[in-house]
Parts: C-alpha cells; structure tokens; sequence
C-alpha cells in the first residue's frame, strides 16, 4: 500500500471524480463523498512528505514501465511540499464548501461541481507529483478545464465572461508549453524530468532549446499570472463562487510556480537559466513591477473580493522574486510563501465567503458596520489581512523576513527598501476594509445580518489561527521550504 | 515568587484580566473590579523583581525559538525595570480614574475599550523586559495595533482620520525603517541580544552604522522626533485615560526606551560617539524640542497643547542618548519617570475639567480654580514638574541631561535645554493663571464642584507622586546606573 502513494495522491479524487455523478440526486451525499476524498488525499500527502522528509526520492514507475519509457511520478522535499498545500487547502475548504456551494450553486449542479472540483484537484496534484513533461502538460489541461467549468458555476453571468477569458488565457499558456515540451523532445527524445535535465546539457547551445526554454517560460508565467500576464486572475477570481476562489487562489497559481521551478532549476539547471540566459534579470523588474502596480490597483477595487484578487497577483510578484535572486534564501522565501500566502489568502477568501453567504456579496459599501453582526467572520478577515501585511506573529511576517533577508544577501538593498514601502500599500488596502467595517455605521435600510454559520466560521478560523501558528512556530515551513530550496539548486 | 515566574506572570496577568473583562462585559462594576485588580496584580508582580535587578542581576526567561537564531526572549535590565514599574504602577492610577472618566462621559463600547487596553500594557510590558530587538519590534508592533481601536473609539469621522494618521505613521514608520534596520542588524552582526557595550563594533562599518542609526531614530515612531510626529496630537481624539496613560506614558515611552535601548546596547555609546548622523540625530532631536514648544504655546485646545509638550519632552530623552554620555543615557531614563507622573496628572486634569465641564479649550478656562480647586493644584503640580522647577521629580532628570551635555561637550544643547524650559514655562502656566487669577468669564458663583471623586483621587495622587520623586531620585538613579556595569 505504502509503495502505491504516490498513484494514490492522484488517482484517489481522479476516480472519485466520475463516481460522484451517481449521486446527482443527493448533493449532500456527493459533498460527503467529497469531503471523504479529499482528506484521504491530504492523508496521502502528508504520507508522502513525511517518507521523503530526511532527503529521500521516491520514484513510482506506473504500470511497472521503468522510467525514462514510463510515465513516472517522482516525489521528493520539493513537490511533497506543494503537494500537501494543495491536499490540505482542499480538505479545509471541503467543510467551509457545503453551506457555501448550496447557497451559490443550482441543486442540480452541485454533485457536478464536486465532480469538477475533484477533477481540478486529481489536476493539480497530478502536476505536482509528475516526474514527465508531457504528463505535466495533460495534468495542466485536465485542471484547467475543470476550472473553467467551477468558474463558470458562478452565480454572476459575468463568471461567464471571465472563465472564457481564462479559457483563452490558460489555452495559449497550455500550448506554449506543450510547444516547448514538443522541442525539448525533438532534440532529446525523452519526455521524463530527470532525463531531460542528464540529456538537455548536450544541445542546449541550440536555438530549439532556447526557444523551448522560451515558450515554457511565457506558458508557465501565464497560468501563475505573472504581471503583465495576469490580465485572466483578477476576473475569475471575483465572479467564481467563493469555494473556488479559495481553492484556486491558494492552489493553482502555487502549482504553476512549482512547474516553473522544476524547469527552471531541475530541468534546466540554475547555470543555465540564470547563468546563459538572464532569467534573473527578465524575473526580477516583472516582479517588482507585479508588486508594484497590482497592490496599487487593489487600493481603489470596491469589490473586496477583487481587491483580494489583485493582492494575489502582487503576492505572486513576492514569489517570483525570491526566485529572481537565484539563492537558496531567495528559493527558501519563495517556497515558504507558497505556503503562508496559501494558508492566509485561503483564509481571507473564506471570511469573504462567509460575507457572500450572509449579504449576497463583497462591495466595500455593502459591508459597512458588518463587523458588528459578523464579529467573528470579520476577526478573522482582520488577522488573515495582518498576515497579508506582513505583520509580526503572522505567518506573512516570517515571509517577509527571508525575503528580506534574501534581497541583502544578494546585496539589493533597494529591493529591501521597495519590499517594506510596498507592504505599506498592503497596509491601505486591508485597512480601508477594516475601518469601513468596524467604523461605519450600518446604512439604516440595510437587512438585519447574523453571523455566518458555524460550518463556514470553523474552516475560516483553523486557517486564520493557522497563519497566526506559522507565524509563532515557524519550525515546519521553515525546514521544508528550505530543504525544497537546496533539493531544488542541487539539480535533479 | 522565581524571576522566571515573575516575568510570565507579569506578561500572563494583562492577558488573563482582559479575558476576564470580555466574559464580565455584561456585569460593568464587576468588569472593572477585575480591571483594577489585574493592574494591581500586574504592578505587585513587577515589584517582585526590583530587589534583583536592584542587586544586579538580570532576571531572564527564554519562551521560544521562532527562527533559527531568533528568539521571543525576556530579560529585565534596570532601564527596563524602571519603564515596567511606571507602566505598571500607572495603570493602576488609570484604570480607577477611566472607571470615573468613562462613565462620567457616558462612553460606549466600554468593554472593548479596556479589554484593548489591557493589551497595551501587555505589550508595553514586553517592550520593557524584552531580551533582544526582534522580541521588543514583535511587542513594538502589537503595541500599535492594540491602541488603534483605542484611539478610534468614538468612532466618528474624526476620530477615523485622527486613528487613520495614527495607525499609518507607526506601522509606516516601524515597518518602512526599523524593520529594515533590524534585519541590516541581523544580517551585519548575527545577531539582535541587548548587550553590554552594544553589538555594533567591530562588525559593522562607520558608513553602514550611520544609516542605521539614522533608519532606528526615524523607524522608532512612537519617540516621535519630527518630522514623524503627527500622530501624537492625532490620537488626542482618544478617551482622555487613552491619552493619559498611553500616550503620555506606555505608548510614547516605548519609543523612547527604545531609543535609550537601541544606543547602548546595541550600538553601545563608545561605537556610537564615532557616528557621523548621531550629531545629526542630535540637532534633529534639538529642532523638535523647540519647535514642538513653539507649536505647543499657539495651542488653544488643551489636549493639544499638552501633546506637542509631549512631542517636545520626549525628544530629550532622545537628545540624552544622542548626547552619548553615561550621565545623559541615565538622566534620559529618568525622564521617562519624571515626565511620567508630570505628564499623566495634566492630562488626568484635562480629562476631569471635560468630565466636569465638558470644557477643552484654554481660553475657557477663566477662574475655573474657583470650581475645581484640587483638580487645578494637581495642574500646578504636575506643570511644575514637566518644567523640571523644584521641588518636583522633573529637576533631576533635567539636571542630569544638562550634566550629560557638559560632559559631552555640546554647549549649544545646554542652551537649548534652557530656552525649552523656558518655553515650558510659557505654555503650561499661563491655563493655571487664568484658573486661579482671573475671574470666571460665564460669571460662575456656585462653590466647589469638582470632577467624580474616581477621577480627582487619581490625579491627586499622581500630583503627589511627581512631588515624591524629587526626594526619591537618588534611588532611582543608582538603579538605572545598573545600566553601566563596570
């Protein structure tokens, strides 16, 4: 059983996926089923980080076909990290989801929607755990459709809209890859990972390979919304109904910033990417510029759940960054905020999600005074925001600590002085929240609101106190962010 | 009682009342008998460490490991010591005059209000007895949330924009700077321990070290050295208590403690007299002295006044440390103490003739000796003291800050200490004048009608206490020399 994880993390919701259509007429028992489902894969995950914790590599051969001719999955530091954020996201969001989704969902969608969610889940998972470029671009497609479809669930027409976009968007970024993929194989004849890294040093003076290296690069930055090609998040994230928000914010765009990793670093190698080709210094003034310019944005959103959106786009900036320095600390930050910014933003997104469940909506003027009937939700959005800050005792501080930290080891000191004035634009956008929804008075014709149920403040609440205990007991992140890191600069 | 136990208990206390007072929100005179109790408790607890550190030990706690390397640790050095028993003792004066205060005022959200403030001097505490400057910025920060709510209580547009400036120059100023020194620090020297002599020299360049210095005085908000102020007098909005004990005493002086902190032991004075910007910082702190004055004198609302008079006397605390001498390191110390009680009786004083009142400007405040004769006594007494005038406790930390500048040579400070004081003179009199000298301009004749007794008791007692510290500063300065052990 054991020596199977690895199949399992996949093949668990991707099986499961189909099966929930047979419960199409009881939605409850089809969020059941998923629940069960999506925290046997948290089980697996955790599993699996804990078996490759000392160092190990655990390589799965599917079917008994040996790699580099079989499809193999490969699981070390790195991908188990990812692989337990994206598990663990979904088994929190599964208890928050039932009251969440009946509300924003038709009855007679709701075990599709599960299907879908599971579908996008066995998706990335697949991504993370796959030790072969072609299988990462179907695992790409197979998440992706199933988003388009969450997406479009939304109760907004305008969900439509925006997961067509994103439909377009995450199209071109699939196919640059699969371009990219198709290269690479051209020139080496192998699809697997760990081959391609031994066989790429041979040709990578070649022209195909550059453009292979190209075209990945743009495919990946698209589906992780690195500025300027984020244009697809902010629109998806705010139309989709709030489950999928959360899901997605905490999972999708962190699974892309693993493919760019693995490429970049494992398959490519660190001396080539950064060394031959001046990824550093294309990385880093997008980074800065997507740190920049979205946090502005996000100040003047009236809709907190876009405002949140842009957010996202500016805490990928922060991720990119780190990998922009081409450190171990820089790595080590980086992977950490995989983590923190999932568990924070997940966090932020579900006290939304409780708001959309009591007042049908996130415009900044609606939630005026909400803090006095929703204090709890609203406590939690206040906690999840000081993470997002960056403030001490949050797990968001203990990130912006390494990156700090990362930005003077490479001797940036001006980036250190940008990283502190722009977590004082995060300090704007998340106070305007704040004072209008302690400080305003209730419009006086505005319905009388209660606080959100039980179902959706406990799963809101474990990841608000979560990004408190990760800023206080930083031991776990710490050390596998930056085991993940030195893995990652040691090559494949 | 163990050091170790003192010291959680002192930190554990606050946050135990403040549950207490949540769960009792609906029974208000229980609520504040737990409040007055958990002061009590906390100050009582704090004493038990004096005889120690008196003795020169140094009383340490190590919680947790938060990152390799660094560390939520405790551990209480006299300057520490003396800012936790101010705090402390202060709070318990406080929370029996907010009881009269809040509820003469007719207040609301009592219940969020103490509960916010207990967590104030949770973190004041910590500031105090922290061990290294990651633990002290952690508590730093926690600080300036936790009086955000306090100082937007009244909730109205003003107070918005008065908590709004507030909350953003502090959290602009200690994450935009001092975050960034701190980790320059760590990154220069591997390490953030408060030591003896400072942990600078011999790691850190005299170029890098300027910057730094420059990036603490300016990161430190809440010593609000111009032109970083503004948020002082924008938190006069607050309860009058809030003023009173936060920022006269807890908030303000965790920033100069902080400065005093940072100058000797992290950049240790002998490391710091060769810093081109200490000189700078010097006149910078010089400037806001007198300007603040100047800003003070054209003050017509009291609370006003009495917060740029802030802004001034705790620029000398920081000109003490930018002095670079022993003798004005400790006479800074003790002008956390002296300004203290000074401070926090006007503006017990100011709160009362609200209460009373419902007065708040100067010029209304013609023969109010006549109606509140001991609130006005208590006004005298206290001015006298912030003027640093005999036979208060404020002569002898002024005393020793002109000694620190003799000593360090710097005439022209010696000079301006004089002309501030001079300028103190000019704009804390004059509201007593008018109080006792002049006839009432609404044509008042009733007799004396004071304030509720929980508010007149307080700031009598405080009066008297500011007057009880010109008899005991020796003590109080033999135990900040502690801070020079030889």
């Amino acid at each position: 059983m054991i020596e199977h994880l690895p199949a399992l993390q996949v093949v668990l919701p991707l099986l499961a996926a189909p099966l929930i259509l047979f419960l199409v007429r009881w939605p409850t028992l089809a969020w059941a089923f998923t629940t069960a489902v999506a925290w046997a894969t948290f089980l697996v995950a955790a599993l699996l980080l804990e078996q490759v914790w000392g160092g190990a590599v655990i390589s799965y051969a599917h079917g008994g076909w040996e790699p580099p001719w079989g499809i193999e999955y490969r699981v070390d530091t790195v991908n188990a990290f990812v692989l337990l954020i994206i598990a663990g996201i979904s088994a929190i969001v599964m208890p928050f989801a039932r009251d969440s989704v009946e509300q924003e969902v038709a009855p007679d969608r709701i075990a599709w929607f599960y299907s879908a969610f599971l579908l996008a889940n066995a998706g990335l998972l697949g991504i993370a755990i796959t030790g072969d470029a072609f299988n990462i671009f179907v695992f790409f497609e197979i998440s992706a459709i199933a988003s388009y479809a969450l997406i479009a669930m939304g109760r907004d027409r305008r969900a439509l809209l925006s997961s067509f976009n994103y439909l377009i968007m995450g199209t071109i970024g699939t196919t640059f890859l699969l371009i990219g993929i198709g290269f690479m194989y051209m020139m080496t004849g192998t699809l697997n990972l760990a081959d391609l890294a031994e066989r790429l040093p041979e040709v990578r003076d070649t022209t195909t390979i550059r453009a292979a290296f190209a075209f990945i690069a743009v495919g990946v930055s698209l589906k992780l919304a690195l500025f300027p090609l984020h244009l697809w998040l902010p629109n998806a994230y705010t139309y989709a109904p709030s489950m999928v928000t959360v899901f997605l914010s905490a999972t999708a765009t962190k699974v892309a910033i693993y493919v760019l990793l693995r490429f970049f670093y494992s398959v490519f190698g660190a001396e080539f990417s950064f060394g031959e080709l001046p990824m550093d210094h294309v990385l880093m003034p997008l980074a800065l510029l997507g740190i920049l310019l979205p946090s502005i944005v996000a100040i003047f959103q009236d809709d907190v759940k876009r405002m949140l959106a842009y957010s996202s786009v500016a805490q990928v900036g922060y991720i990119i960054l780190g990998i922009s320095f081409a450190t171990t600390l820089g790595l080590t930050a980086s992977m950490l905020h995989l983590f923190n910014h999932a568990i924070t933003k997940a966090a932020l997104f579900m006290a939304l999600g409780a708001i959309v469940y009591q007042i049908g909506g996130t415009q900044l003027n609606r939630m005026a005074g909400i803090a006095r009937d929703m204090p709890w939700t609203m406590a939690a959005f206040v906690i999840g925001g000081l993470s997002l800050i960056g403030v001490p005792l949050t797990a968001g501080f203990i990130t912006k600590w390494y990156l700090l930290l990362a930005a003077l080891d490479s001797g940036y000191w001006p980036i250190a002085v940008f990283l502190l004035a722009t977590s004082l634009l995060a300090v704007i956008y998340i106070w305007r929240v704040v004072e209008v929804a302690y400080f305003r008075e209730r419009p006086a014709d505005a319905p009388v609101v209660r606080e959100a149920p039980l179902a959706l403040l406990l799963p809101t609440w474990t990841l608000a106190l979560a990004s408190i205990l990760f800023g206080i007991y930083t031991a776990l992140p710490v050390a596998a962010a930056s085991r993940a890191a030195a893995i990652l600069m040691g090559g494949y | 009682m163990s050091a170790e136990m003192a010291i959680a208990l002192g930190l554990a206390i606050p946050l135990f009342g403040m549950a207490l007072m949540l769960l009792f929100g609906r029974w208000p005179n229980l609520r504040d008998t737990v409040m007055v109790l958990t002061a009590a408790g906390m100050f009582t607890t704090v004493l038990q460490l004096l005889p120690r550190v008196a003795a020169g030990e140094r009383p340490s706690l190590h919680l947790f490991e938060m990152m390799p390397g660094l560390s939520i640790a405790f551990e209480v050095e006299p300057l520490g010591m003396v800012f936790a028993m101010v705090a402390s003792g202060l709070w318990i004066v406080t929370s029996l005059y907010a009881i009269g205060y809040m509820r003469g005022a007719k207040e609301k959200n009592q219940t969020r209000f103490y509960a916010f403030f207990a967590i104030a001097l949770f973190s004041a505490l910590g500031i105090a007895f922290a061990q290294n400057m990651f633990t002290l910025f952690v508590f730093y920060e926690i600080l300036s949330l936790s009086t955000y709510p306090l100082v937007a209580h009244k909730g109205n547009e003003e107070a918005k924009r008065g908590a709004r400036v507030y909350i953003g120059l502090l959290l602009g100023t200690s994450i935009g700077f001092m975050l960034l020194a701190i980790i320059g620090t760590w990154w220069l020297t591997g390490t953030l321990d408060f030591t003896d002599g400072g942990i600078m020299a011999g790691h850190v360049g005299h170029g890098m070290g300027a910057v730094l210095l420059v990036l603490y005085m300016f990161g430190i908000g809440k010593a609000a050295l111009m032109p970083f102020h503004r948020w002082l007098p924008s938190a006069m909005v607050a309860p009058t208590p809030v003023s009173a004990l936060l920022h006269a005493v807890a908030v303000v002086k965790a920033g100069v403690f902080t400065v005093l902190k940072v100058s000797v032991y992290l950049f240790g004075l002998d490391y710091m007299k060769e810093l081109v910007t200490t000189d700078w910082i010097m006149y910078v702190a010089a400037f806001t002295m007198i300007a603040a004055s100047l800003v003070a004198i054209q003050q017509d609302n009291l609370k006003a006044r009495l917060a740029y008079s802030t802004v001034s006397q705790l620029s000398y605390i920081v000109l003490g440390a930018m002095l670079v001498s022993q003798i004005s390191a400790i006479g800074g110390g003790m002008h956390i103490v002296m300004h203290a009680f000074g401070k926090i009786t006007l503006f017990f004083c100011a709160g009362a003739i609200y209460v009373a009142t419902k007065k708040t400007e100067i010029s209304q405040m013609d023969g109010l000796g006549r109606r509140m004769p001991f609130t006005m006594g208590a006004f005298l007494l206290g001015a006298l003291c912030v003027i640093g005038a005999p036979p208060m406790g404020g002569l002898w930390s002024k005393w020793h800050l002109i000694l620190g500048a003799l000593d360090s040579g710097q005439q022209l400070m010696i000079a301006v200490f004089l002309i501030s004081t001079l300028l103190n003179v000019a704009y804390l009199i004059p509201p007593v004048i008018r109080a006792f000298l002049r006839p009432p301009k609404d044509g008042y004749k009733g007799g004396i009608k004071e304030a509720p007794l929980l508010c007149v008791v307080p700031l009598s007692f405080t009066a008297l206490a500011a007057f009880a510290m010109f008899f005991l500063a020796g003590p109080l300065r033999g135990l900040l020399g502690g801070m020079f052990p030889t």
